[in-house]
């Protein structure tokens, strides 16, 4: 299994698991719609490399690469 | 918080129909702002809440003819787990627990049409307060155009309360929403749809950490509710938690990690997560239909340009240099047009008063310092035109997501670069776009380094000195002028201070859990005008009220200091001298230039025998380390209100009049031949210059940044802990660049 952060631009996947159990990184996480069962979309990184675009419930997110870092995904094809 | 105030939530005291008060709440970017300016109108005003940093903002909605209601905004959030004071804020109003807050009897919950899910979850934590709940679907068109069917009315019966899809900008179905308004006011019933179904084994885990925190809090006079007991067993080292730990002390901690621990077959935060969304499933199934392919939008077609690594960068650092530019010479010809309105308003009054205490306290005192205040008005609203404008149209989360990286090096986040960038023409705007920033620590960690960039009044200062001082050479192989050299480095200097100590605070003082970077990249739209233009006026008018008074009141005191004692005796010897000149047989253009040279060397005397004077005589010795001398002393305190008020005053005590500026070459001249009380050594040289110069670049000489901080942080604590640091910042920093100086052999 794979962790959020290491997907390329255009690459589809679905949510697993999310870990760090209690943080806020977690709760957060959750709140906005990143939690088991979701699909999401890798559209970009920024310029500098960090944060990355995700889409997700149709709306897009900014990620943090440390912070994906607790999502593992599966790929999908 | 004070616990004295907190009102029962379930007491049953009759509300008077005349205060009627609904919040409104919602995720950010839902347009939140947009609808509250549509409902109120210009009928709303603006304060803090007690304590706190965040914005309280009450308007008036008039419902029909006869009703007229408060309506209360309440700060974005994605959710009711707070994890600090100002996120608690909103739960505490929703719980009428807030000091300085009505109890709220409708709750008004606004949602993006476009991402209903993530939208519905913050509802299924409003529906469960058991208040009145009306819905505004907003957006309804931009959900259109990205291909959902929304069926509200579905929505509204699975809810069992009033669904209703507007358009805030376009003031579309706002009067149904009234009505739905008001029927919810007259019915006062809670949602009557099912609620999140947490298992009874959670629900009785509550139930009883919220009775035991009950019997606990019983004697202190504050009522521990559900939703707050909910919050205390789920969110673990949330803000709930934090505050009732501080009140109860340890008994609390072993109560609740018991509870916690009894809980441990329910995976907590996640559990509450899943249920809930659960929830927003059930009630949104077969109300919401997605395209099975979303169609591509203008939206997703701009951010392709816009948030692209090459054009993308390419667009944002031309904003960033017409933001700046607007800042920092757009407004230069209206910041002189007050500065030479209020010269003339001082001239003109001070024409028709005596010559004296009075007259100088009302122009060079209170007229003086009230231009002061009104002199930032242009670059304060120039900048928030662009801030508004950004926000609005939804490209300030671009500009986040594009800097983020830079600028987590300093332990910041993207949101910090607007502020960092405002404050290179001046901090205050700079302090105030702050704003933005919602984690309080990061917020606070930039307006305490955002003074720390070179601003636009340290420019005369660094001109003064190196024009004087710094030889005009070529360096690197003729490349590269000595004296923009030195310029370079000041501004150098303040950047590369404020990263290590940005860093240093939020590993120190500042230190807490680091806030996810999560934000969201809401679908860019047509900024709102109305949502701008208040937006400028409410900075505009915050500023001169709040930090004007500080600043004007600090004039006074700086104006006293510089006029006081006013020995009659130095009057009568300077009389002297002019009425010599008087009888002499010069011819008038003589005589008058000789008689502005005693006026000018009388005001240096004044000044120099003034209570400044004794101060700079007094803390000398303080400032030798640095190469400075009485005068220079003075010059630099004498220059709090402002740091550019340090050339003029160096024009008075060498005693060629206030008018000197920093191009000026007869100060330039003076400057140089200027030597050491009773000694032939010269004051200045290049060690000194570079000492003065480093001095002021990190200093906090300028009474309206820390009257804004003051503002900003809502108390003293941080506007004194800033210019605290600074000061001692300048004052080794300068001590340095003396000492390094002398050590190079430049002083010579």
């Amino acid at each position: 299994m794979q962790t959020l952060d290491c997907l390329k631009p255009g690459q589809r996947a679905t949510v697993k698991s999310v870990s760090g159990e209690g943080s806020a990184v977690y709760q957060r996480l959750m709140e906005m719609g990143v939690f088991e069962g979701v699909e999401v979309e890798v559209i970009r990184f920024a310029p500098l490399g960090d944060p990355m675009e995700l889409r997700l419930h149709g709306y897009n997110l900014s990620v943090r690469k440390a912070d994906a870092l607790n999502v593992h995904v599966e790929v999908l094809p | 918080m004070s616990t004295a105030a907190v009102k029962d939530v379930s007491s049953t005291a009759v509300v008077r129909q005349d205060h009627l008060t609904v919040a409104l709440i919602g995720n950010p970017n839902t347009g939140k702002t947009t609808l509250f300016n549509a409902l109120t109108g210009l009928k709303q005003h603006v304060g803090n809440y007690p304590g706190v940093t965040v914005e309280r903002k009450v308007g008036t909605l008039q419902l029909d003819e006869q009703t007229r209601i408060d309506l209360v905004d309440l700060p974005g959030t994605y959710s009711l787990a707070a994890r600090s004071p100002d996120e608690m804020i909103a739960v505490d109003v929703l719980l009428g627990q807030q000091d300085g807050a009505e109890k709220i009897d409708v709750v008004l919950a606004i949602a993006d049409a476009s991402n209903p899910e993530r939208n519905f979850y913050l509802i299924s934590q409003l529906c469960e307060l058991n208040l009145p709940v009306v819905i505004a679907l907003n957006m309804i068109d931009v959900a259109e155009s990205k291909g959902l069917e929304i069926d509200a009315d579905k929505i509204a019966s699975a809810l069992g309360t009033a669904v209703i899809p507007i358009c805030a900008n376009k003031g579309k179905n706002l009067d149904r929403l009234r009505a739905a308004l008001k029927s919810a006011l007259n019915e006062r019933k809670a949602p009557a749809g099912p609620l999140p179904a947490f298992s009874a084994e959670m629900k009785g885990e509550i139930d009883s950490l919220m009775h035991e925190l009950q019997a606990q809090t019983a004697k202190l006079n504050r009522h521990v509710n559900r939703l707050e007991a909910f919050r205390v067993l789920v969110d673990k080292g949330g803000y709930a938690e934090q505050r009732l730990q501080k009140l109860l002390g340890a008994d609390f901690t072993a109560n609740l990690d018991s509870h916690r621990q009894k809980a441990s077959k329910i995976p907590l935060p996640a559990e509450e997560v899943r249920v809930r969304y659960a929830w927003v499933k059930e009630i949104l199934s077969g109300a919401v239909k997605r395209p099975a392919q979303p169609p591509a939008t203008r939206s997703d077609a701009i951010d392709k340009v816009l948030t692209h690594w090459f054009s993308g960068t390419l667009i944002f650092a031309g904003m960033m240099m017409i933001v700046f530019q607007s800042i920092f010479r757009w407004s230069t010809p209206l910041m002189d047009l007050i500065s030479e309105l209020f010269d003339k308003l001082g001239e003109s009054v001070g024409a028709s008063m005596a010559e004296g205490a009075l007259k100088s306290l009302v122009c060079d005192g209170v007229i003086a310092g009230a231009g002061g205040v009104l002199v930032f008005l242009p670059q304060i609203c120039i900048l928030f035109l662009f801030i508004a404008i950004l926000e609005d149209c939804g490209y300030m989360s671009r500009a986040a997501f594009l800097m983020d990286r830079l600028l987590s090096h300093a332990g910041l986040s993207g949101k910090s670069f607007i502020p960092m960038l405002s404050s290179f023409a001046c901090a205050v705007p700079g302090v105030m776009s702050t704003r933005t920033i919602e984690n309080w620590r990061d917020r606070l960690t930039t307006i305490l380094v955002a003074p720390l960039m070179s601003c636009s009044a340290r420019l005369p200062v660094y001109y003064i000195m190196i024009a004087a001082f710094i030889p005009e050479r070529n360096v690197a192989g003729g490349w590269l002028s000595l004296q923009g050299l030195t310029l370079f480095g000041m501004y150098g200097v303040g950047i590369l201070v404020a990263v290590p100590i940005a860093w240093l605070l939020k590993k120190t003082l500042l230190k807490g859990e680091t806030p996810p970077f999560l934000i969201e990249l809401p679908s860019y739209k047509m900024p709102d005008w109305r949502t701008v233009l208040l937006r400028v006026y409410d900075r505009g008018k915050a500023f001169v009220l709040r930090a004007g008074t500080i600043i004007l009141a600090v004039s006074v005191v700086v104006w006293a200091l510089s006029y006081f004692p006013h020995d009659p005796e130095i009057g009568k010897s300077f009389d002297l001298q002019r009425d010599a000149v008087n009888a002499s047989a010069d011819n008038d253009e003589i005589k008058k230039s000789k008689l502005d040279d005693i006026d000018k060397a009388e005001s240096g005397e004044y000044l120099r025998q003034s209570y400044f004077g004794a101060i700079g005589r007094t803390v000398e010795p303080v400032f030798k380390p640095l190469g400075w001398d009485w005068r220079i002393s003075m010059a630099a305190i004498a220059s709090f209100p402002a740091r550019e008020v340090i050339v003029a005053t160096l024009g008075t005590i060498f005693n060629l009049g206030s008018n000197e500026d920093e191009e000026s070459q007869s100060l330039r001249e003076a400057l140089q031949r200027a030597t050491w009380d009773e000694s032939p050594r010269k004051l200045f040289n290049i060690p000194v210059a570079l000492s003065i110069m480093v001095f002021f670049a990190l200093c906090s000489q300028c009474a309206a940044t820390l009257a804004t901080i003051k503002r900003e942080t809502n108390g003293w604590k941080w506007p004194l802990f800033s210019f605290t640091y600074m000061t001692a910042l300048a004052y080794f920093g300068a001590m340095l660049a003396y000492n390094v100086g002398m050590w190079l052999g430049w002083g010579s």
